[in-house]
């Protein structure tokens, strides 16, 4: 096989647990985002648009819809004679097989793949963030110092900086230590889960790792440090731009209204940097006279009969007459009812809800709390709410919903 | 479905559509919002489970290759069989029209080494979302040599003036079958899509090549009306029939009708375009939208009323588009005011401008405009 001087491999595993309902039967990354996409499509048009072609895509949690998703990668122009799109599943060995223990111990199972390829360097990627990167230069920087390690890093508020891995790093941007999710953050640099390597050595780490029975295979609990503590040379690449993580239920839904902004910080519109997807292929949205969108993401094959503000309509969802929609991301092929209002909230793919409901809280007097509380709404994908239902999130455990009608 | 094969012959008369058709075939005329007329009939080859297509092209169709590629989209682009363009042969260029048996007869080799037992033939320019197996069973029942698609036009209003007319026996069997007819006697018009042996096409183009005669309808069909078993099959559903500038705009229009839009977009099958991985459309806060089609990748800060927007259309701030189609990046920029109007390709209305057209007669504008 043609050697190539980089390969990308990229985590899809995740379970994404805190999402909750959303990934009841979805892997993480295969997550709908942004009325067009899947949260994996970010990462995937990257690689693309950075010139990377050669892809492995770990996958393990659900990964059907993933899978079929991903295809041969032609959506994403990755479906290539050599290198291209590579789905890598879990597999069984002579001596047995096992699960991915964790992101190292994926890269790990996979050393084969790589080594066809026999690269210089590795690009290690997660498949659950949101991003425009372009990873040559990141590339170029590794590079330029001679590392032997590059973890992209963003500025993000200190007061959120202890939920994120953080990154200390001397004036030359070498990293002087690393903190796994620190209760006192010493510096507001996250590391974005983005990683150069230098594949021999990396290999080695790799290896000597898998030897250790205590070790939970993670790279940034377990490889970057050890590779800290030898004195490896390792460098901090300053990303300056849109990136989130879109983990929780909050966090995804504040990403898709970040879009809805008048310039939004994330351009979807950018021709030198299309982000590519599977394209259902439906007609033009029809939006009807008694309909009013305003402030608002609509795709193809929608229906609109009532009144959509500041909300996200994926492909082929249908807003019945009177109905009132309001900060809400509505997934693929939803249906809602006529007057019905949905008030902050996510509505999953393909869920129907009927006539007359109200999905959200929408007022002060609701009984239950004092004011009107600002936690979001989810309803699972597939069901259907019965006419007249009133969801409100602080009636919901854990922001989810999984009423089902007769 | 396996064994029939699809030919869609696009020489026509290209001037009908005026100032859209200028530099790209009518078969490549943007229609309904994000697609292009053959988008239509070959998205119901497919689904009907043709996988052998093959496109008799005139000049100036790079427009047509840039937007079909080879198949790809339409999972056309196979090892075996899939999607051909038949240029046309030597000497054909001038002169020719509509059913020139030339153009058959210059690719009579494709037509013999494809493996298909029966082979469909239509035009680009019917446009409705049809399920060709229909036909086909309806074919094999009446044992018929030739089965064309009509559609019976009692009551719509149409100028039929320009269309082939049949006319039917009680059992379907084809009795008379006129071009262009001055005096209309009957309401069906031929969709001029047939379905026959392949085998009976290439001895009909032999037949008429060898006594000089030229045209698969007058001379293929006409005259042997009495000879073979030519039957009519009836089409139902929804049809546009585009045949100039006032039928294109008002069957646009009709698609804002939502059972049509649900008929010809969903019915049978879904219609297949290019992809051009555009972002949703983003609707600003200021934006008032009421009764349109609207493709991907708009940016809509004004108002649109009776209209449709294609792809990429960047509609500014206090803007108001009325009764019009609006084509693929198109800009249309604060203030201005458009009625009536058809705007091919990258036309630009700049800041304040009020251009109207009446509604029996649309104002056309040339791609890449600048006003």
């Amino acid at each position: 096989m043609q050697s190539k001087e980089c390969v990308a491999m990229l985590l899809a595993g995740g379970q994404g647990s805190r999402l909750g309902v959303l990934t009841k039967k979805l892997a993480k990354p295969a997550v709908p985002f942004g009325g067009k996409y899947r949260i994996i499509d970010f990462t995937l048009s990257n690689c693309n648009n950075s010139g990377f072609d050669t892809v492995g895509v770990l996958t393990q949690y659900q990964p059907l819809a993933l899978n079929t998703y991903i295809g041969i990668g032609s959506h994403w122009d990755l479906d290539r004679k050599n290198g291209g799109v590579t789905v890598l599943p879990p597999f069984v060995k002579e001596m047995g097989g096992e699960w991915y223990k964790g992101t190292a111990n994926a890269i790990y199972q996979n050393i084969e793949f790589v080594d066809q390829y026999r690269p210089k360097y590795l690009l290690v990627l997660s498949g659950d963030h949101i991003y425009k990167m372009d990873y040559s230069l990141m590339l170029d920087f590794h590079k330029e110092k001679q590392a032997d390690a590059t973890i992209a890093v963003i500025e993000v508020p200190w007061e959120e900086a202890s939920s994120f891995g953080i990154i200390n790093i001397a004036r030359d941007a070498r990293i002087i230590d690393f903190e796994e999710k620190p209760a006192v953050p010493k510096s507001n640099l996250a590391s974005m889960g983005v990683y150069i390597f230098n594949w021999e050595l990396l290999k080695k780490y790799l290896e000597e790792d898998e030897q250790n029975p205590r070790s939970s295979n993670d790279f940034g609990k377990n490889i970057i440090p050890m590779m800290l503590k030898v004195g490896q040379r390792m460098y901090a690449y300053p990303f300056k731009g849109y990136w989130r993580d879109v983990g929780t239920i909050e966090s995804l839904w504040q990403a898709n209204m970040d879009l809805l902004s008048d310039k939004p910080k994330l351009n979807l519109n950018d021709p030198k940097w299309t982000i590519y997807s599977v394209n259902p292929n439906h007609p033009p949205q029809y939006i009807a006279p008694t309909a009013r969108v305003t402030g608002s993401l609509v795709n193809e094959g929608c229906m609109v009969y009532g009144e959509v503000n500041h909300s996200i309509l994926f492909p082929g969802v249908y807003i019945g007459e009177g109905a009132k929609i309001n900060d809400a991301v509505i997934m693929p092929n939803a249906k809602i009812g006529a007057n019905t209002v949905i008030e902050r909230a996510i509505i999953g793919v393909e869920a129907v809800i009927e006539d007359r409901c109200q999905v959200g809280c929408l007022d002060e007097a609701c009984g239950r709390c004092s004011e009107p509380c600002s936690r979001i709404t989810v309803v699972e994908g597939n069901i259907v709410v019965a006419g007249g239902s009133v969801l409100k999130s602080c009636s919901l455990a854990k922001n989810e919903l999984t009423v089902r009608s007769s | 479905m396996k064994n029939v094969m699809g030919i869609i012959n696009l020489m026509e008369d290209e001037e009908f559509l005026k100032e859209i058709s200028h530099h790209r075939p009518a078969a490549a005329v943007p229609f309904g919002g994000r697609y292009r007329m053959i988008d239509f009939v070959l998205s119901n080859m497919v689904n009907s489970g043709i996988r052998n297509v093959g496109i008799i092209v005139q000049h100036k169709y790079r427009a047509l290759m840039d937007h079909l590629g080879n198949g790809k989209e339409w999972d056309l682009d196979r090892k075996r069989d899939g999607l051909f363009y038949l240029p046309p042969g030597q000497g054909c260029q001038q002169g020719s029209y509509r059913w020139d048996l030339r153009h058959f007869h210059t690719h009579l080799d494709y037509l013999q080494y494809s493996r298909q037992k029966y082979i469909l033939i239509s035009g680009s320019n019917m446009i409705c979302n049809i399920d060709y197996r229909d036909a086909f069973q309806f074919h094999q029942a009446m044992n018929a040599d030739i089965t064309i698609l009509y559609k019976d036009m009692e009551n719509t209003g149409e100028d039929l003036s320009r269309c082939h007319m049949v006319e039917t026996a009680e059992d379907g069997r084809i009795i008379d079958l006129e071009i262009n007819p001055n005096k209309m006697r009957g309401s069906k018009m031929s969709m001029e899509m047939c379905i026959m042996e392949k085998s009976l096409l290439v001895e009909l183009i032999h037949r008429c090549y060898s006594r000089g005669e030229c045209d698969l309808v007058r001379d293929g069909f006409i005259r042997n009306l009495n000879r073979l078993r030519i039957y009519g099959f009836p089409y139902q559903g929804y049809l546009a029939h585009i045949d100039s500038i006032q039928s294109y705009y008002n069957h646009s229009m009709e698609l804002l009708r939502p059972e049509i839009w649900q008929q010809l977009f969903f019915d049978k099958g879904l219609i297949i375009t290019k992809v051009k991985d555009g972002a949703p459309t983003k609707y600003s806060k200021g934006s008032r939208v009421h009764n349109a089609l609207i493709a991907n990748g708009c940016i809509i800060e004004g108002t649109v009323e009776n209209s449709i927007i294609f792809r990429g259309v960047k509609i500014g701030q206090g803007a108001h588009i009325k009764d019009s189609i609006i084509m693929q990046k198109c800009k249309i920029e604060e203030g201005a005011l458009v009625e009536n109007v058809i705007a091919d390709k990258e036309v630009t209305i700049t800041k304040g401008k009020h251009l109207k057209g009446e509604k029996n007669y649309p104002m056309v504008i040339m791609k890449k405009t600048v006003i």
